[in-house]
């Protein structure tokens, strides 16, 4: 069982992950108790585990948009999570109903870690690193809701540079493989162009065809690790 | 109360669908050699674009706030090699700063 390793290995990354995602749960459980009360939030973080969508879902019924306008907010958040689905979706194991379970484990931090490995994507890497963050996503967000009053204003706290700084770590890790830079520099230029005329979460979806910059040619060492 | 229930409910299940479509339609079959080249690109695009969004848009308007003052300090830990909640807190302490001086 070799791959009880990559298991470990993910596990011990998750646990990196761990303590920024627990504080970006802690932002949204500031930011959601006044929207939806102390038990939505919390809720919300167990059954939906998505942080993105949780934002752009609370930003939308706070400005007393209807449930219709906020689930659809919801979907276009996660919309990249289609074509990130696709890429995990060979590695992962077993029938239709498994893959669809194993599927939920792709959330960004866990996925961009095991995208990168070098044999390519990394099922064991993906779930390993998925288990330590869902309980602290769910602890942060009832430590923000229970907590927030005495904490203040998040913004004042400067909670929301968090996920983009979370983001730019993830990134870092990236820059080394052939293309990489070209693929974020075009990524981010698509996403912001695209901001002032689309809903959020659309940019963000289109900028993924960035990545397309992958057929200018592979190195041999890249063509190599592929299988 | 109602349309907070409802969202959850919405978005426990298109998350759970939209999570599930890629591996339940692709199954184990073996993606041709060129699209794991784009797949690989996936990544660096994608956070690329969620870094400037989550820093630069207040839903569809452009603006440059406390949040890229946070960006920029998490730049300087990246590039130091500080360790990710290092990186974090860095940035939570850079827009804090540049609101509390404002």
């Amino acid at each position: 069982m070799p791959s009880l390793v990559a298991y470990r290995d993910g596990l011990r990354a998750g646990i990196g992950f761990a303590f920024p995602a627990a504080l970006v749960g802690l932002s949204f459980g500031v930011i959601a108790e006044p929207v939806m009360g102390s038990v939505a939030p919390i809720v919300m973080s167990a059954v939906v585990f998505a942080g993105a969508a949780q934002f752009g879902v609370t930003a939308v019924l706070a400005a007393g948009g209807d449930a219709v306008t906020a689930i659809a907010t919801g979907m276009m958040l996660n919309a990249r999570f289609l074509p990130m689905g696709i890429a995990a979706a060979p590695a992962l194991k077993g029938g239709p109903l498994r893959r669809a379970l194993e599927g939920q484990a792709v959330v960004d931090a866990s996925w961009a870690l095991a995208a990168r490995s070098e044999k390519g994507f990394d099922r064991e890497l993906l779930l390993g690193a998925t288990l330590p963050q869902y309980p602290a996503w769910v602890a942060g967000t009832a430590i923000g809701v229970l907590g927030g009053g005495a904490l203040g204003d998040p913004e004042a706290l400067g909670l929301d540079a968090i996920f983009p700084a979370f983001f730019l770590g993830l990134l870092a890790a990236e820059l080394s493989r052939p293309h990489a830079p070209l693929a974020a520099l075009l990524g981010g230029a698509i996403a912001i162009a695209l901001t002032p005329v689309l809903p959020p979460g659309l940019p963000v979806l289109i900028a993924s065809a960035a990545a397309f910059v992958g057929l200018l040619g592979a190195t041999g060492a890249r063509a190599e690790a592929e299988p | 109360m109602t349309a907070v229930w409802v969202t959850i409910g919405g978005l426990v299940v298109t998350t759970a669908v939209i999570k599930a479509a890629g591996p339940v339609t692709v199954g184990g079959r073996e993606l041709p050699r060129s699209a794991y080249a784009v797949i690989g690109l996936l990544a660096p695009a994608l956070l690329s674009a969620l870094i400037l969004t989550d820093t630069f848009a207040r839903e569809q308007e452009l603006t440059v706030d406390a949040r890229a003052a946070g960006l920029a300090c998490a730049a300087v830990a990246v590039l130091l090699r500080a360790p990710l909640l290092v990186t974090v807190l860095v940035a939570a302490a850079g827009a804090a700063g540049v609101r509390a001086m404002a």
